[in-house]
């Protein structure tokens, strides 16, 4: 059995709100046109109940959208689409009865070319009633095989297979303006406007998304592309919004936009499993919408998690800015063995110091803010490495105890051949 | 007018009463004579670790980090100064995976909100708030009203708050006050052949009182 939903307001909004409510019974539908799609519901019987159940469902959904229009149930396409067209509210139409409920529609509510109308009208034809009475070989005689198949769909048995919509640029909404709009603000009304209708649409199919593109098109016939990307399968369209927001606002498009495009890559939605024992951790949305806001305040490169490198070069490190999910189950921390280790904090920048030497070894220690005898000094401790490429480094580091009290790391940058106080042990 | 005490309702009764406070849960410093004095770092509350440099309070703050990673919390290390040494953190045992460390460039009140932020998002473990080098001139002029805030924010929730300074700054709203210092800086191996090889830190818990306690930490091999 089909059932057609027809409803007769015409607004492209309103058309992309209807195939949404039939997207979320059937991933195969035919657009019959904007007003009218058609979707199988033999499989529904099995979740929802005998038609008039489906109906009702369908009806439920579709006033969610305030969506108003007809609904017809039949065993073959027309006929549906046929009692949803021409007969108000919900019309179920039982197999054998077709006749009964479509007979006394007009004839011009069949698919006829204009000649042939002209035909039937000269004949007296009138009603579909009137036209399947006629003898089915004098219709193929005299009007050709086509009507033939017309005369089934007056009948209602003319059978046909589903003609699916093609997928494709179904989770991507556009919006051309009619003015130039140069602030953030007023785009936001009608980027939440757009989020919103995808993430419903996501949400109908049980999908969610892990990027979002953004394009505006410009008064000045360039484009301005945004893409965020989240670590997390998400169709929260406050939070996207918001992440937009901060976006924008770090990266404001370079003139006034005339047009907006959103869109969605469509990936599986999360599956959670939450237990009383589970440790503390952020929501990951609530996470990276304060990251995000942190990031407008502290810069992008500021905020992550560290990450150490493989590396020998002396305190390599990356910051991984994205991804901050945690991970699956808590990871054990590699093992202090043999008790606590002296922390050791960097001075940011290095502080260039002017070293008093005795054979070699620092005595005395002149910097920014730190000056003092030396009291125990260890090393030089030289390291270098990557010279084959523009970062190398090669370095000689000292451990000097200062009669100020502080435990330090002396560098000599042996290309510089200057000392800097790298930070203090701590 | 007098007033007998059976006329006032159970539920102004009630609301009039001093709240005890609750026992909070503690977690733990990771280091057994620290937690010995001062039984670990109160959730809900503000610990604040003051001392100069070189005085270990980097040095309980990873052993601190690397106790909630043990527990599977997310930390947050609010860092003024861009100080944080990433390796040495890794080597006390902190996971770095689950640590959000955000840099500030040396501003204090970039730091102060981005602590806010982190705060009022939830979630965190630890979230540590490090003014170490920052200059006390600056963090004196940071406003009571800001601890104040923090306190109020994190007083319910799982959530331990430290901060780091030469001086104490959260003063009346630091559930524990730990002042470190510096005994001795060790080192091993014969003239010219030396290292770095132990420090020795003193722990003196100011608020609530207790007795100090020192504990040794080895230098990075």
């Amino acid at each position: 059995m089909y059932a057609c939903i027809h409803a007769p307001d015409g607004s492209e909004q309103k058309g992309a709100d209807l195939i949404d409510v039939a997207k979320s019974f059937s991933p195969l539908i035919e657009i019959v046109d904007r007003n009218t799609i058609v979707l199988p519901i033999d499989a529904l019987r099995r979740y929802i109940g005998p038609p008039h159940q489906i109906a009702s469902e369908i009806a439920r959904r579709a006033a969610e959208r305030k969506i108003t229009g007809n609904i017809g149930i039949a065993h073959t396409i027309e006929t549906a689409i046929l009692a949803a067209r021409n007969l108000s509210g919900v019309t179920i139409i039982p197999k054998g009865a077709e006749s009964k409920y479509i007979g006394e529609f007009r004839i011009e509510t069949l698919p006829i070319d204009a000649e042939t109308y002209s035909v039937l009208d000269r004949w007296g034809i009138r009603t579909l009633a009137d036209f399947s009475a006629l003898p089915d070989d004098e219709v193929a005689e005299r009007l050709g095989p086509a009507a033939i198949r017309l005369q089934q769909y007056s009948r209602g048995i003319a059978d046909r297979p589903l003609k699916p919509a093609p997928l494709g640029a179904e989770y991507e909404e556009r919006f051309e303006l009619e003015h130039e709009v140069s602030l953030i603000e007023p785009l936001l009304f009608i980027l939440g406007r757009l989020l919103n209708a995808l993430c419903d649409r996501l949400r109908s199919r049980s999908l969610a998304t892990t990027e979002l593109h953004l394009r505006f098109d410009l008064a000045n016939r360039s484009a301005h592309d945004r893409t965020l990307q989240f670590p997390f399968a998400t169709r929260d369209s406050k939070m996207m919004l918001k992440l937009l927001q901060l976006d924008l606002e770090a990266h404001p498009p370079a003139g006034a936009v005339v047009a907006v495009m959103v869109s969605l890559t469509p990936v599986k939605s999360r599956v959670l499993q939450n237990g009383l024992y589970t440790p503390l951790a952020p929501e990951p949305e609530k996470l990276e919408l304060t990251l995000a806001k942190i990031r407008s305040l502290a810069g992008e490169e500021n905020v992550g998690s560290p990450q150490l490198l493989n590396t020998h070069r002396p305190g390599a490190w990356k910051m991984r800015s994205g991804a901050m999910v945690a991970p699956a189950a808590a990871s054990v921390p590699c093992s202090r063995g043999g008790g606590q280790r002296i922390g050791f904090r960097y001075f940011s920048p290095p502080a260039r110091a002017r070293v008093e030497l005795d054979n070699g070894v620092p005595r005395r220690v002149f910097a920014k803010r730190i000056s003092g005898d030396v009291i125990q000094a260890a090393g030089p401790w030289r390291t270098s490495g990557d010279w084959w490429t523009n970062e190398s480094w090669d370095r000689d580091d000292w451990d000097v105890a200062l009669s100020d009290g502080g435990i330090y790391r002396l560098v000599v940058e042996r290309r510089m051949d200057a000392w800097f106080v790298e930070g203090a042990y701590d | 007018m007098v007033v007998h005490a059976g006329a006032i309702p159970s539920h102004i009764v009630t609301n009039l009463t001093w709240r005890q406070e609750s026992q909070r849960e503690r977690i733990s410093t990771g280091i057994d004579e620290v937690n010995s004095v001062i039984e670990g770092c109160p959730r809900g509350g503000i610990t604040e670790i003051t001392g100069p440099l070189s005085s270990g309070r980097t040095t309980l703050l990873h052993s601190i980090l690397a106790e909630a990673a043990r527990l599977g919390d997310w930390c947050a290390i609010v860092d003024a100064t861009n100080a944080l040494d990433p390796t040495s953190a890794a080597a006390a045992g902190v996971d770095l995976s689950r640590m959000v460390w955000i840099r500030c460039d040396g501003d204090a009140s970039r730091a102060m909100k981005a602590a806010d932020l982190l705060i009022h998002a939830g979630g965190f473990g630890i979230i540590a708030l490090d003014l170490c080098d920052v200059e006390p001139q600056v963090t004196r002029r940071i406003p009571l009203s800001w601890w104040f805030r923090f306190r109020r924010a994190i007083e319910n929730t799982p959530c331990v708050l430290i901060v780091l300074g030469r001086e104490p700054n959260a003063k009346a709203c630091a559930s524990l006050l730990v002042e470190m210092q510096r005994e001795a800086a060790l080192f091993k191996g014969a003239n010219g052949f030396q290292r770095l090889d132990r420090a020795r830190f003193q722990v003196t818990a100011q608020k609530p009182p207790r007795p100090t306690a020192a504990f040794e930490a080895r230098a990075l091999e």
